[in-house]
Protein backbone atom coordinates (compact mmCIF):
# COMPACT_ATOMS: atom_id res chain seq x y z
CA UNK A 1 0.00 0.00 0.00
CA UNK A 2 1.36 3.27 -0.81
CA UNK A 3 2.59 5.57 2.15
CA UNK A 4 3.19 9.30 2.11
CA UNK A 5 5.29 11.73 4.15
CA UNK A 6 3.73 14.13 6.00
CA UNK A 7 5.39 16.36 8.96
CA UNK A 8 3.32 17.79 12.17
CA UNK A 9 4.49 21.30 11.73
CA UNK A 10 4.26 21.78 15.61
CA UNK A 11 6.67 19.24 16.57
CA UNK A 12 9.06 19.98 13.50
CA UNK A 13 11.71 22.08 15.05
CA UNK A 14 13.43 22.16 11.70
CA UNK A 15 16.59 20.27 12.09
CA UNK A 16 17.40 19.36 8.98
CA UNK A 17 18.10 15.76 9.38
CA UNK A 18 15.08 14.64 7.39
CA UNK A 19 16.46 16.59 4.42
CA UNK A 20 19.69 14.97 4.53
CA UNK A 21 18.54 11.40 4.61
CA UNK A 22 16.49 12.04 1.22
CA UNK A 23 16.69 14.46 -0.34
CA UNK A 24 14.81 12.99 -3.11
CA UNK A 25 11.91 13.94 -1.52
CA UNK A 26 12.29 16.43 1.22
CA UNK A 27 14.36 19.70 0.58
CA UNK A 28 14.71 22.59 3.17
CA UNK A 29 13.22 26.40 3.03
CA UNK A 30 15.03 29.14 4.04
CA UNK A 31 14.59 28.95 7.66
CA UNK A 32 15.32 25.19 7.66
CA UNK A 33 12.01 23.86 7.65
CA UNK A 34 11.17 20.71 5.57
CA UNK A 35 8.96 20.91 2.31
CA UNK A 36 7.84 17.48 1.71
CA UNK A 37 7.09 15.94 -1.83
CA UNK A 38 3.46 14.29 -0.80
CA UNK A 39 3.29 12.36 -3.40
CA UNK A 40 3.49 8.33 -2.55
CA UNK A 41 6.90 7.27 -1.73
CA UNK A 42 8.34 5.30 -4.43
CA UNK A 43 9.16 1.76 -3.47
CA UNK A 44 12.82 2.32 -4.23
CA UNK A 45 12.82 4.85 -1.78
CA UNK A 46 10.79 3.11 1.31
CA UNK A 47 13.94 2.45 2.88
CA UNK A 48 15.46 6.01 3.22
CA UNK A 49 12.23 7.35 3.72
CA UNK A 50 12.04 4.88 6.97
CA UNK A 51 15.61 5.98 7.79
CA UNK A 52 14.17 9.70 7.66
CA UNK A 53 11.48 9.24 9.68
CA UNK A 54 13.40 7.74 12.78
CA UNK A 55 16.26 10.24 12.41
CA UNK A 56 13.87 12.87 13.38
CA UNK A 57 14.24 14.17 17.08
CA UNK A 58 11.29 15.45 17.59
CA UNK A 59 9.25 12.79 15.85
CA UNK A 60 7.52 15.53 13.83
CA UNK A 61 8.09 13.10 10.30
CA UNK A 62 5.61 10.03 9.47
CA UNK A 63 4.96 7.66 6.80
CA UNK A 64 1.12 7.79 7.17
CA UNK A 65 -0.87 4.61 4.41
CA UNK A 66 -3.26 6.56 2.19
CA UNK B 1 -45.96 21.40 25.06
CA UNK B 2 -46.57 20.93 21.49
CA UNK B 3 -45.44 22.19 18.16
CA UNK B 4 -48.42 23.56 16.83
CA UNK B 5 -47.78 26.96 16.55
CA UNK B 6 -44.63 26.40 14.15
CA UNK B 7 -46.54 25.52 11.06
CA UNK B 8 -45.63 26.88 7.39
CA UNK B 9 -45.94 30.77 7.66
CA UNK B 10 -48.48 31.48 5.34
CA UNK B 11 -47.58 31.87 1.40
CA UNK B 12 -45.53 34.74 0.07
CA UNK B 13 -43.79 35.35 3.12
CA UNK B 14 -40.82 32.48 2.91
CA UNK B 15 -38.80 34.98 0.81
CA UNK B 16 -39.35 37.85 3.28
CA UNK B 17 -35.84 39.06 4.90
CA UNK B 18 -34.83 39.18 7.62
CA UNK B 19 -35.17 35.58 8.94
CA UNK B 20 -32.93 35.51 11.73
CA UNK B 21 -32.91 39.54 12.88
CA UNK B 22 -35.50 41.00 14.48
CA UNK B 23 -38.03 42.65 12.13
CA UNK B 24 -38.31 46.08 13.56
CA UNK B 25 -34.16 46.21 13.37
CA UNK B 26 -32.77 46.66 16.57
CA UNK B 27 -34.85 45.42 19.39
CA UNK B 28 -34.10 42.71 21.52
CA UNK B 29 -36.19 39.79 20.83
CA UNK B 30 -37.09 38.17 24.56
CA UNK B 31 -38.07 34.27 24.91
CA UNK B 32 -42.05 35.82 24.56
CA UNK B 33 -40.90 37.68 21.48
CA UNK B 34 -39.32 35.21 20.17
CA UNK B 35 -42.25 32.55 20.25
CA UNK B 36 -44.44 34.97 18.98
CA UNK B 37 -42.74 34.92 15.99
CA UNK B 38 -41.26 31.90 15.15
CA UNK B 39 -43.14 29.35 17.28
CA UNK B 40 -42.05 27.04 19.96
CA UNK B 41 -38.75 24.97 19.30
CA UNK B 42 -39.64 21.45 17.18
CA UNK B 43 -37.58 18.66 18.91
CA UNK B 44 -37.79 15.71 16.73
CA UNK B 45 -37.53 13.50 19.90
CA UNK B 46 -34.29 11.07 18.22
CA UNK B 47 -31.29 11.50 17.40
CA UNK B 48 -30.51 11.80 13.76
CA UNK B 49 -33.72 13.13 12.21
CA UNK B 50 -32.90 16.71 12.01
CA UNK B 51 -30.17 15.32 9.43
CA UNK B 52 -32.37 14.69 6.62
CA UNK B 53 -33.29 18.27 7.02
CA UNK B 54 -30.44 19.78 6.99
CA UNK B 55 -28.97 17.77 3.63
CA UNK B 56 -32.66 18.97 1.89
CA UNK B 57 -31.98 22.45 3.07
CA UNK B 58 -28.50 22.44 1.80
CA UNK B 59 -27.08 24.58 4.84
CA UNK B 60 -23.63 25.01 4.87
CA UNK B 61 -21.71 26.47 7.86
CA UNK B 62 -21.65 30.70 7.94
CA UNK B 63 -18.55 30.75 10.13
CA UNK B 64 -16.35 31.43 6.70
CA UNK B 65 -15.85 27.72 5.97
CA UNK B 66 -19.27 26.79 4.36
CA UNK B 67 -19.04 23.45 5.16
CA UNK B 68 -22.31 21.35 4.93
CA UNK B 69 -24.14 20.95 8.41
CA UNK B 70 -25.52 17.79 7.46
CA UNK B 71 -22.06 15.94 7.28
CA UNK B 72 -20.90 17.56 10.47
CA UNK B 73 -24.47 16.37 12.60
CA UNK B 74 -23.70 12.65 10.92
CA UNK B 75 -19.64 12.22 11.45
CA UNK B 76 -20.68 13.31 15.34
CA UNK B 77 -23.20 10.63 15.59
CA UNK B 78 -21.76 8.30 13.76
CA UNK B 79 -18.46 8.54 15.76
CA UNK B 80 -20.91 8.58 19.02
CA UNK B 81 -22.59 5.23 17.73
CA UNK B 82 -19.20 3.50 16.74
CA UNK B 83 -16.96 4.51 20.04
CA UNK B 84 -19.99 4.67 22.24
CA UNK B 85 -18.97 8.37 23.50
CA UNK B 86 -21.91 11.13 23.87
CA UNK B 87 -21.40 13.66 22.55
CA UNK B 88 -20.79 17.72 22.87
CA UNK B 89 -22.17 20.31 21.43
CA UNK B 90 -20.30 23.87 20.53
CA UNK B 91 -21.59 26.77 19.74
CA UNK B 92 -18.99 29.13 18.15
CA UNK B 93 -19.57 32.91 18.43
CA UNK B 94 -15.92 33.53 19.27
CA UNK B 95 -16.09 35.76 16.12
CA UNK B 96 -12.55 36.68 16.34
CA UNK B 97 -11.86 38.31 13.18
CA UNK B 98 -11.71 42.54 14.04
CA UNK B 99 -13.59 43.39 10.78
CA UNK B 100 -16.83 41.28 11.64
CA UNK B 101 -19.46 41.76 13.66
CA UNK B 102 -22.38 39.99 12.61
CA UNK B 103 -22.41 37.01 15.37
CA UNK B 104 -21.82 39.25 17.92
CA UNK B 105 -24.86 41.12 16.74
CA UNK B 106 -26.92 38.17 16.30
CA UNK B 107 -26.28 36.98 19.79
CA UNK B 108 -27.02 40.31 21.17
CA UNK B 109 -30.32 40.98 19.26
CA UNK B 110 -31.84 37.00 19.05
CA UNK B 111 -30.06 35.02 21.46
CA UNK B 112 -33.06 31.93 21.42
CA UNK B 113 -32.73 31.75 17.52
CA UNK B 114 -28.66 30.55 18.88
CA UNK B 115 -29.62 28.81 21.84
CA UNK B 116 -32.92 26.88 20.10
CA UNK B 117 -30.14 25.73 17.21
CA UNK B 118 -27.91 24.27 20.13
CA UNK B 119 -30.57 22.11 21.64
CA UNK B 120 -31.80 20.83 18.40
CA UNK B 121 -28.02 20.58 17.35
CA UNK B 122 -27.60 18.36 21.01
CA UNK B 123 -30.89 16.17 20.29
CA UNK B 124 -29.67 15.65 16.49
CA UNK B 125 -26.25 14.25 17.74
CA UNK B 126 -27.30 12.77 21.06
CA UNK B 127 -25.30 14.89 23.20
CA UNK B 128 -25.46 15.81 26.59
CA UNK B 129 -23.56 19.08 27.28
CA UNK B 130 -23.84 22.30 24.92
CA UNK B 131 -21.08 25.23 25.38
CA UNK B 132 -21.82 28.59 23.98
CA UNK B 133 -18.80 29.85 23.31
CA UNK B 134 -18.63 34.29 23.06
CA UNK B 135 -15.75 36.59 22.38
CA UNK B 136 -15.06 38.62 25.79
CA UNK B 137 -14.06 41.66 24.77
CA UNK B 138 -16.32 41.94 21.71
CA UNK B 139 -19.27 43.62 23.53
CA UNK B 140 -18.88 43.87 27.15
CA UNK B 141 -23.12 43.29 27.60
CA UNK B 142 -23.31 40.28 25.21
CA UNK B 143 -21.97 37.63 27.86
CA UNK B 144 -25.09 39.28 30.25
CA UNK B 145 -27.69 39.41 27.50
CA UNK B 146 -26.99 35.84 27.22
CA UNK B 147 -27.43 35.25 30.76
CA UNK B 148 -30.57 36.64 30.77
CA UNK B 149 -31.66 34.27 27.50
CA UNK B 150 -30.80 31.47 29.73
CA UNK B 151 -32.63 32.48 32.64
CA UNK B 152 -35.58 33.01 31.00
CA UNK B 153 -35.34 29.49 29.42
CA UNK B 154 -34.77 27.85 32.62
CA UNK B 155 -38.12 29.35 33.92
CA UNK B 156 -40.50 28.05 30.76
CA UNK B 157 -37.98 24.70 31.13
CA UNK B 158 -37.46 24.91 27.46
CA UNK B 159 -33.97 23.33 27.19
CA UNK B 160 -33.21 19.84 27.28
CA UNK B 161 -29.50 19.87 27.60
CA UNK B 162 -27.62 22.14 29.90
CA UNK B 163 -26.12 24.82 28.60
CA UNK B 164 -22.64 26.39 29.83
CA UNK B 165 -21.41 29.92 29.13
CA UNK B 166 -17.57 30.27 28.20
CA UNK B 167 -15.49 33.17 26.68
CA UNK B 168 -12.28 32.89 24.22
CA UNK B 169 -9.50 35.06 24.93
CA UNK B 170 -9.21 38.05 22.25
CA UNK B 171 -6.79 36.50 20.08
CA UNK B 172 -7.41 36.22 16.28
CA UNK B 173 -7.01 32.27 16.03
CA UNK B 174 -9.20 31.72 19.39
CA UNK B 175 -12.51 31.04 17.07
CA UNK B 176 -10.19 28.12 15.06
CA UNK B 177 -11.67 25.01 15.90
CA UNK B 178 -8.79 23.23 17.32
CA UNK B 179 -7.83 25.92 19.53
CA UNK B 180 -11.42 26.51 20.94
CA UNK B 181 -11.46 22.62 21.92
CA UNK B 182 -7.86 23.66 23.64
CA UNK B 183 -9.33 26.45 25.20
CA UNK B 184 -12.17 24.62 26.73
CA UNK B 185 -9.91 22.18 27.69
CA UNK B 186 -8.52 24.49 30.07
CA UNK B 187 -5.16 24.86 27.61
CA UNK B 188 -4.36 28.04 25.75
CA UNK B 189 -6.74 29.14 22.38
CA UNK B 190 -4.33 27.86 20.48
CA UNK B 191 -4.76 25.54 17.40
CA UNK B 192 -3.06 21.35 17.44
CA UNK B 193 -2.56 19.28 14.11
CA UNK B 194 -5.23 17.18 13.32
CA UNK B 195 -6.02 14.59 12.48
CA UNK B 196 -8.06 13.24 14.27
CA UNK B 197 -11.07 15.57 13.64
CA UNK B 198 -12.73 16.95 16.67
CA UNK B 199 -15.83 15.56 15.15
CA UNK B 200 -14.23 12.06 16.00
CA UNK B 201 -12.26 13.57 19.36
CA UNK B 202 -12.75 16.70 20.65
CA UNK B 203 -13.14 18.25 23.79
CA UNK B 204 -12.42 15.70 26.60
CA UNK B 205 -11.64 13.10 23.85
CA UNK B 206 -16.03 13.00 22.55
CA UNK B 207 -17.28 13.26 19.33
CA UNK B 208 -17.39 17.47 18.92
CA UNK B 209 -19.45 19.00 16.83
CA UNK B 210 -18.70 22.87 16.30
CA UNK B 211 -20.66 25.15 14.92
CA UNK B 212 -21.34 29.22 14.60
CA UNK B 213 -23.78 30.80 15.69
CA UNK B 214 -25.46 31.81 12.86
CA UNK B 215 -25.53 28.31 11.37
CA UNK B 216 -27.21 27.15 14.77
CA UNK B 217 -29.41 29.78 14.01
CA UNK B 218 -30.35 29.19 10.58
CA UNK B 219 -30.87 25.33 11.72
CA UNK B 220 -33.18 26.41 13.86
CA UNK B 221 -35.40 28.15 11.45
CA UNK B 222 -34.93 25.07 9.23
CA UNK B 223 -36.18 23.18 11.80
CA UNK B 224 -39.38 25.14 11.77
CA UNK B 225 -40.62 25.92 8.40
CA UNK B 226 -38.10 23.19 6.57
CA UNK B 227 -35.86 22.89 3.78
CA UNK B 228 -38.39 23.92 1.05
CA UNK B 229 -38.77 27.21 2.84
CA UNK B 230 -35.14 27.56 3.12
CA UNK B 231 -34.43 27.65 -0.46
CA UNK B 232 -36.87 29.84 -1.14
CA UNK B 233 -33.80 32.10 -1.11
CA UNK B 234 -30.51 32.39 -2.26
CA UNK B 235 -29.04 29.82 -5.16
CA UNK B 236 -29.76 26.57 -6.38
CA UNK B 237 -26.38 25.20 -5.06
CA UNK B 238 -26.18 28.19 -2.12
CA UNK B 239 -29.34 28.79 -0.99
CA UNK B 240 -30.74 30.55 1.92
CA UNK B 241 -29.90 33.94 3.88
CA UNK B 242 -26.07 34.67 5.45
CA UNK B 243 -25.72 37.43 7.81
CA UNK B 244 -22.88 40.17 6.06
CA UNK B 245 -20.94 43.08 7.96
CA UNK B 246 -20.48 45.48 5.94
CA UNK B 247 -18.17 48.13 5.77
CA UNK B 248 -18.65 51.10 3.26
CA UNK B 249 -16.39 53.56 2.41
CA UNK B 250 -18.40 56.73 4.07
CA UNK B 251 -19.52 55.21 7.10
CA UNK B 252 -19.41 52.70 10.28
CA UNK B 253 -19.96 48.73 9.78
CA UNK B 254 -23.81 47.88 9.08
CA UNK B 255 -24.70 44.54 9.76
CA UNK B 256 -27.53 42.92 6.72
CA UNK B 257 -29.22 39.99 6.27
CA UNK B 258 -29.13 39.11 2.67
CA UNK B 259 -29.61 36.10 0.17
CA UNK B 260 -26.91 34.48 -0.97
CA UNK B 261 -26.58 35.25 -4.60
CA UNK B 262 -27.53 38.88 -4.01
CA UNK B 263 -25.47 41.33 -6.47
CA UNK B 264 -22.41 42.54 -4.55
CA UNK B 265 -23.33 46.10 -5.91
CA UNK B 266 -26.49 46.01 -3.86
CA UNK B 267 -24.74 45.08 -0.79
CA UNK B 268 -21.79 47.63 -1.35
CA UNK B 269 -23.70 50.78 -2.62
CA UNK B 270 -21.39 52.85 -5.14
CA UNK B 271 -18.23 52.05 -5.24
CA UNK B 272 -15.40 54.08 -7.37
CA UNK B 273 -14.47 51.93 -10.34
CA UNK B 274 -10.88 52.21 -9.49
CA UNK B 275 -11.52 51.66 -6.24
CA UNK B 276 -10.72 48.19 -4.41
CA UNK B 277 -13.28 46.12 -1.96
CA UNK B 278 -11.82 43.17 0.45
CA UNK B 279 -14.14 40.32 0.09
CA UNK B 280 -14.17 37.79 3.19
CA UNK B 281 -12.26 39.54 5.55
CA UNK B 282 -8.26 39.46 6.11
CA UNK B 283 -7.97 36.02 5.51
CA UNK B 284 -9.94 36.89 2.30
CA UNK B 285 -8.98 38.40 -1.24
CA UNK B 286 -9.04 42.23 -2.34
CA UNK B 287 -10.78 42.77 -5.83
CA UNK B 288 -11.02 45.61 -7.85
CA UNK B 289 -14.03 47.46 -7.45
CA UNK B 290 -15.13 47.82 -11.14
CA UNK B 291 -14.76 43.54 -10.98
CA UNK B 292 -16.59 42.71 -7.44
CA UNK B 293 -19.30 45.12 -8.76
CA UNK B 294 -20.18 42.59 -11.67
CA UNK B 295 -20.51 39.44 -9.08
CA UNK B 296 -22.74 38.49 -7.34
CA UNK B 297 -22.57 37.10 -3.32
CA UNK B 298 -22.02 32.96 -3.19
CA UNK B 299 -18.70 31.13 -4.14
CA UNK B 300 -19.67 30.10 -7.28
CA UNK B 301 -19.62 33.88 -8.64
CA UNK B 302 -16.83 35.43 -6.36
CA UNK B 303 -14.60 32.48 -7.34
CA UNK B 304 -13.81 34.60 -10.38
CA UNK B 305 -11.78 36.89 -8.63
CA UNK B 306 -9.90 33.90 -6.24
CA UNK B 307 -13.04 35.34 -3.14
CA UNK B 308 -15.00 33.27 -0.78
CA UNK B 309 -18.26 34.25 0.85
CA UNK B 310 -16.31 33.45 3.98
CA UNK B 311 -17.95 34.89 7.34
CA UNK B 312 -19.95 37.91 5.30
CA UNK B 313 -17.04 40.55 5.49
CA UNK B 314 -17.24 42.76 2.76
CA UNK B 315 -15.30 46.08 2.69
CA UNK B 316 -15.20 48.74 0.54
CA UNK B 317 -11.62 50.88 0.53
CA UNK B 318 -12.63 54.76 0.73
CA UNK B 319 -10.52 56.28 -2.26
CA UNK B 320 -8.27 58.62 -0.07
CA UNK B 321 -6.35 55.56 1.08
CA UNK B 322 -3.88 53.24 0.38
CA UNK B 323 -4.79 50.17 0.25
CA UNK B 324 -0.93 48.84 0.52
CA UNK B 325 -0.86 50.59 3.88
CA UNK B 326 -3.99 48.97 4.84
CA UNK B 327 -2.73 45.58 3.87
CA UNK B 328 1.00 46.16 5.47
CA UNK B 329 -0.72 47.53 8.64
CA UNK B 330 -3.46 44.19 8.79
CA UNK B 331 -0.24 41.27 8.01
CA UNK B 332 1.54 43.25 10.39
CA UNK B 333 -1.37 42.35 13.15
CA UNK B 334 -1.77 38.84 11.57
CA UNK B 335 2.04 38.38 12.02
CA UNK B 336 1.42 39.00 15.79
CA UNK B 337 -1.19 36.75 15.79
CA UNK B 338 0.35 33.93 14.91
CA UNK B 339 0.60 31.04 17.59
CA UNK B 340 4.43 30.99 16.80
CA UNK B 341 3.94 26.83 16.32
CA UNK B 342 4.89 26.29 13.25
CA UNK B 343 8.21 27.00 11.75
CA UNK B 344 6.99 28.34 7.67
CA UNK B 345 4.39 30.78 10.05
CA UNK B 346 6.76 32.04 12.33
CA UNK B 347 9.37 32.80 10.24
CA UNK B 348 7.53 34.22 7.14
CA UNK B 349 4.61 36.06 8.21
CA UNK B 350 6.90 38.59 10.22
CA UNK B 351 9.30 38.85 7.21
CA UNK B 352 5.92 39.72 4.53
CA UNK B 353 5.23 41.95 6.85
CA UNK B 354 7.95 44.05 6.82
CA UNK B 355 8.32 43.55 3.25
CA UNK B 356 4.94 44.65 3.12
CA UNK B 357 5.49 47.94 5.14
CA UNK B 358 8.69 48.70 2.78
CA UNK B 359 6.27 48.50 -0.36
CA UNK B 360 3.75 50.47 1.27
CA UNK B 361 6.35 52.94 2.00
CA UNK B 362 8.17 55.52 -0.50
CA UNK B 363 10.51 53.31 -3.19
CA UNK B 364 10.53 50.45 -1.53
CA UNK B 365 13.89 48.06 -2.08
CA UNK B 366 14.08 46.06 -5.65
CA UNK B 367 13.56 42.69 -3.86
CA UNK B 368 10.56 43.34 -1.37
CA UNK B 369 8.08 42.45 -4.05
CA UNK B 370 9.63 39.70 -5.01
CA UNK B 371 10.25 38.13 -1.66
CA UNK B 372 6.58 38.56 -0.44
CA UNK B 373 5.32 36.55 -3.79
CA UNK B 374 7.95 34.11 -2.67
CA UNK B 375 7.47 33.94 1.25
CA UNK B 376 4.00 33.73 0.39
CA UNK B 377 4.12 30.51 -1.25
CA UNK B 378 6.48 29.45 1.06
CA UNK B 379 3.91 29.42 3.89
CA UNK B 380 0.66 28.47 2.25
CA UNK B 381 -0.10 25.31 3.48
CA UNK B 382 2.65 24.58 5.85
CA UNK B 383 0.86 25.30 8.82
CA UNK B 384 -1.33 22.99 11.54
CA UNK B 385 -3.93 25.51 10.96
CA UNK B 386 -5.01 28.18 7.78
CA UNK B 387 -3.21 30.99 9.11
CA UNK B 388 -0.71 31.02 7.07
CA UNK B 389 -2.61 30.29 4.13
CA UNK B 390 -5.36 32.53 4.60
CA UNK B 391 -2.38 35.70 5.23
CA UNK B 392 -0.90 34.69 2.16
CA UNK B 393 -4.16 34.72 0.22
CA UNK B 394 -4.70 38.22 1.56
CA UNK B 395 -1.22 39.38 0.70
CA UNK B 396 -1.29 38.16 -2.50
CA UNK B 397 -4.65 39.47 -3.60
CA UNK B 398 -3.23 42.71 -2.55
CA UNK B 399 -0.37 42.80 -4.71
CA UNK B 400 -2.81 42.39 -7.25
CA UNK B 401 -5.07 44.64 -7.29
CA UNK B 402 -2.97 46.91 -5.80
CA UNK B 403 -0.47 46.45 -8.45
CA UNK B 404 -0.78 50.06 -9.56
CA UNK B 405 -0.36 51.73 -6.69
CA UNK B 406 3.00 49.69 -6.10
CA UNK B 407 4.28 51.25 -9.41
CA UNK B 408 3.42 54.43 -7.94
CA UNK B 409 5.19 53.37 -4.96
CA UNK B 410 8.28 52.57 -6.55
CA UNK B 411 8.58 56.06 -8.40
CA UNK B 412 8.08 57.47 -4.71
CA UNK B 413 4.52 58.58 -5.05
CA UNK B 414 0.91 57.19 -3.63
CA UNK B 415 -2.25 58.08 -4.51
CA UNK B 416 -3.54 58.14 -0.92
CA UNK B 417 -4.25 61.72 0.35
CA UNK B 418 -5.70 60.23 3.91
CA UNK B 419 -2.97 58.00 6.12
CA UNK B 420 -5.80 57.94 9.14
CA UNK B 421 -5.72 53.74 9.87
CA UNK B 422 -9.31 52.13 8.14
CA UNK B 423 -9.29 48.66 8.51
CA UNK B 424 -10.35 47.91 12.56
CA UNK B 425 -7.35 46.01 14.33
CA UNK B 426 -7.25 45.43 18.00
CA UNK B 427 -4.89 46.91 20.19
CA UNK B 428 -2.40 44.79 21.76
CA UNK B 429 -0.60 41.51 20.89
CA UNK B 430 -0.23 38.37 23.01
CA UNK B 431 2.82 38.54 24.92
CA UNK B 432 2.67 35.98 27.41
CA UNK B 433 1.05 32.46 27.13
CA UNK B 434 -1.87 34.13 29.57
CA UNK B 435 -2.68 36.41 26.25
CA UNK B 436 -4.11 33.37 25.17
CA UNK B 437 -5.90 31.83 28.03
Amino acid sequence: MAERLTVNPIECEGHGACAELLPELISLDEWGYPIIDDHPVPPFLERDARAAVSACPTLALRLQRQ
Amino acid sequence: MTAATTGMPAEGTATELPRLLPVSGQRQEDWRAHVARHGRLPYRDAPGRLITDMRQAGLTGRGGAAFPVHRKLTAVLDAANERRRTPVVIANGAESEPASDKDATLLWLAPHLVLDGLQLAAEATGADQAILYTHAQRREDVGKRLRQAMAERAAVGIDRVPVELAESPARFLSGQETALINHLGGGPAIPTFMPPRVTERGLGGAPTLVQNVETLAQLALVARHGPHWFRQVGTKTEPGSMLCTIRRADGSPRIAEVPMGIPLRDVLGPVSHDGAVLIGGYHGTWAPAGEAAQLTLDNQSLSAVGARVGAGVLITLPADRCGLAETARTVRYLALESAGQCGPCLNGLPRIAAALAELAGPRPGRHARADVERWSGLVTGRGACHHPDGTARFVRSALITFAPELDRHARGRCAATNSKPFLPIPRGSARTEEDWL
